[in-house]
């Protein structure tokens, strides 16, 4: 059999039954073994999109993602979408053409060391010299890509290698004698966890993505309850617990809630649950949670002991974790406890200012809450990112995708489009900015040829707007190389050019019909709301502070 | 402080890259490295002095395991024999080489190469001696140093294998 038709029933095989790509010269064989298949290809319109698109599917999935590509600028403009993975443990599987076997080394056309270039953000990475090897590899790929800490693979097919014959026996098992991940949690550690529990005044469980990841959101919850301690999540652990539960209190870090903040703060024990205290969610190392003793649960032991101190390492699986300490630990009352945490969630609620004149971008995000409240919400980074993770309430899990780690501007519409794929039932809204839409625009071809039907409402301050508030506030208001509206723009024109509907909505009383409207179009649609310039996302540990030198 | 630290990884193209990128990516400072095949021909171990407080060398042993291509990653810092070979060219008058030759032997090197007016000495032992060697030619005007980097192993019956 034909490699590339070999590859295409290995991917038919591991279940794959979309993928997102472009073809160009190097990769043709395997878009030529696709022609026949029952895999559904989505051309997108630039390789950073499909990796995304198959980020996105993987995010609200839990399955791997796929992506094609061809050699050379193919392969490199994946590379962001492939570090975005990496940053976020999003497992995906990239698939690049590459020059003949004899041309690699030569600076061929379109030649690119693409296994060099993804060698540091990547799990793994094959260039694939041996036919033979073709179906070991692609058996470890998803194996990779999906145990312990997901991640990206990549794989590099060099085009006479998808030429060439093979017989095509699908290995059934795995077998790499060095990566075996840990699952279950060191009973001894356990123990500890749980003593420190039993002992612990002031519990409070900081809850990460690696919650998604292990499908731990049942257990979250149960141990919360159970112990009872409240929840605060990173802005990756968004959807950990449904976050209207009495016991959540939102995201913490620098655009955080402030009563997350100040409680994990005042807190003397910190339960983590696969995350990686990342400074963006801890603010000052040395100052974070002084009187807080450390339960830290993660299945990469690398993470353990990275960025902050630890009591009580537990290297395995969450969910495996998890089970065995609610088996163990007793409910005991925290009145004191309760009540001063209550006490700062009345004094230091999300808030701004609605106006009657001029949109609120906070007003636009609460009024998709309002309107599509169990909708897939992906968002672009920067200002939009922040309001949509303070203002919309995630319910379910998997149901808030954003590039968290590597903060990847274009990241929120593709990857709306990948999960608009899975399910295409479901409203997905691409809560956006105006910079950020633009990084990724020519994927409304994408969702215009094939129906997905997404609503991209995006939140217009003619700004790019983080680095506008922090030019406002630590750079003397010297507004450099920010501005980006200009009289002629228009979304909701470039919305229909490509055949999308567009609308555009200037007044808050618009607003929520505007929504509305978008939700019954049968079109993916573009909402350009022209939101208030200079709005500030607060509230804002400043960066290199502590979490209780809050402004605003 | 410096650690030296086995590995033993899969003898495969790329694996050597994927340890230096490593190293290079996280920021850790590789004093010496030498890499060779094992009594198994499919896997390569590698030798690496590392320098850098105790949070860096965890770090370091951490993120080397997180690679698919490593099997297994240990300290053999301590209780162990090191070993480094090292190639020196080294100025020799005809009247200087017998005070060369009488270092030499006190150090138990081998004069391996006799030119009209150098030597080429082979020296092997643990990085002080070397060092310590190096520093006593100096004074005859060293031409040239090739050291191969440090290869360890733990003494008495405890592995490092797969």
């Amino acid at each position: 059999m034909r490699v590339a038709d070999a590859i295409v029933k290995a991917l038919e095989k591991e279940g794959v039954k979309v993928a997102f790509g472009i073809p160009g010269g190097a990769i043709m064989e395997v878009y030529d073994a696709l022609y026949d298949s029952n895999i559904r290809h989505i051309l997108s319109r630039h390789e950073q999109g499909a990796v995304h698109m198959a980020d996105g599917y993987a995010r609200a999935t839990g399955k791997v993602g796929v992506a094609f590509a061809t050699s050379g600028p193919g392969a490199t403009n994946t590379v962001t979408g492939i570090t975005t993975a990496y940053m976020d443990s999003s497992p995906i599987i990239v698939f690049t053409g590459q020059v003949p076997r004899a041309m690699i080394g030569n600076d061929a056309f379109q030649e690119a060391d693409i296994t060099g270039i993804t060698m540091p953000v990547t799990k793994h990475n094959y260039l694939v010299t041996n036919e033979r090897d073709m179906l070991r590899i692609i058996k470890e790929a998803f194996y990779i890509a999906l145990a312990g800490r997901p991640g990206p693979v990549l794989i590099d097919l060099p085009k006479d290698v998808t030429q060439a014959d093979i017989e095509f026996n699908y290995p059934e098992k795995v077998e790499i004698v060095g990566y075996k991940p840990r699952i279950q949690g060191h009973p001894r550690q356990i123990k500890r966890a749980v003593e420190l529990i039993m002992k612990s005044e002031r519990p409070i469980i900081l809850a990460g993505g690696g919650v998604r990841l292990s499908n731990a959101h049942p257990e979250v919850l149960e141990l919360a309850e159970k112990i009872p301690a409240f929840v605060v999540t990173t802005l990756m652990g968004k959807g950990a617990i449904p976050e209207e539960h009495p016991l959540c209190l939102g995201f913490i870090g620098m655009h955080g809630t402030k009563y997350g903040n100040y409680a994990i703060m005042d807190s003397d024990l910190i339960i983590a649950v696969g995350c990686r205290f990342s400074d963006r969610t801890v603010g000052r190392f040395d100052e974070f949670a002084p009187d807080a003793k450390i339960i830290h649960i993660d299945i990469d032991p690398a993470e353990i002991g990275k960025n902050v101190r630890v009591d009580v390492p537990i290297v395995g699986d969450a969910k495996h974790v998890l089970r065995e300490i609610i088996k163990m630990v007793e409910f005991k009352a925290r009145k004191e406890w309760f009540e001063h945490v209550s006490e700062l969630r009345r004094s230091y609620p999300l808030r701004y200012n609605f106006k009657e004149d001029v949109i609120k971008p906070q007003f636009v995000v609460n009024k998709v809450y309002e309107v599509f409240p169990d909708a897939i919400v992906t968002t672009e980074v920067g200002q939009c990112q922040m309001w949509a993770a303070q203002y919309f309430k995630v319910k379910y899990p998997r149901q808030f995708i954003t590039s968290g780690g590597l903060g990847t501007m274009g990241f929120g519409f593709p990857a709306a489009i990948g999960a608009k794929v899975a399910f295409p039932d479901r409203v997905v809204v691409d809560i956006a900015g105006d910079g950020s839409f633009l990084m990724n625009i020519q994927e409304l071809a994408t969702a215009v040829d094939y129906g997905i039907n997404v609503v991209v409402c995006v939140l217009n301050n003619a700004y790019l707007g983080m680095v506008r508030q922090w030019q406002e506030l630590f750079y003397n208001k010297r507004y450099s190389a920010t501005r980006l509206r200009y009289p002629e723009l228009s979304f909701e024109k470039v919305a229909r050019g490509f055949g999308a509907y567009g609308i555009t909505v200037e007044r808050p009383s618009e607003v929520k019909d505007a929504l509305k409207e978008a939700g019954d179009v049968d079109k993916p649609v573009v909402i350009d709301f022209y939101v208030e310039i200079g709005e500030n996302v607060f509230p804002f540990v400043p960066p290199g502070r502590s979490l209780r030198e809050v402004i605003g | 402080m410096k650690r030296t630290i086995a590995v033993l990884v899969e003898n495969r193209p790329g694996v050597l890259a994927r340890v230096s990128s490593l190293f290079r990516r996280r920021g850790f400072n590789i004093e010496s490295l030498s890499v060779g095949i094992t009594e198994r021909e499919d896997i390569s171990r590698m030798t690496i002095v590392v320098d850098g407080d105790e949070r860096t060398i965890e770090q370091v042993t951490k993120q080397l395991n997180k690679l698919i291509e490593v099997i297994k990653v240990s300290d053999v810092s301590e209780n162990s024999v090191h070993r480094e070979l090292a190639l020196i060219k080294v100025n020799a008058p005809p009247d200087r080489r017998g005070e060369i030759i009488e270092i030499a032997n006190i150090f138990r090197a081998r004069i391996v190469d006799v030119a009209r007016e150098s030597f080429v000495i082979e020296i092997t032992g643990d990085e002080d001696k070397i060092n310590a060697f190096i520093d006593l030619m100096r004074q005859y005007g060293i031409k040239e140093v090739a050291r191969t980097g440090v290869v360890s192993m733990v003494r008495g019956s405890k592995v490092t294998s797969v």
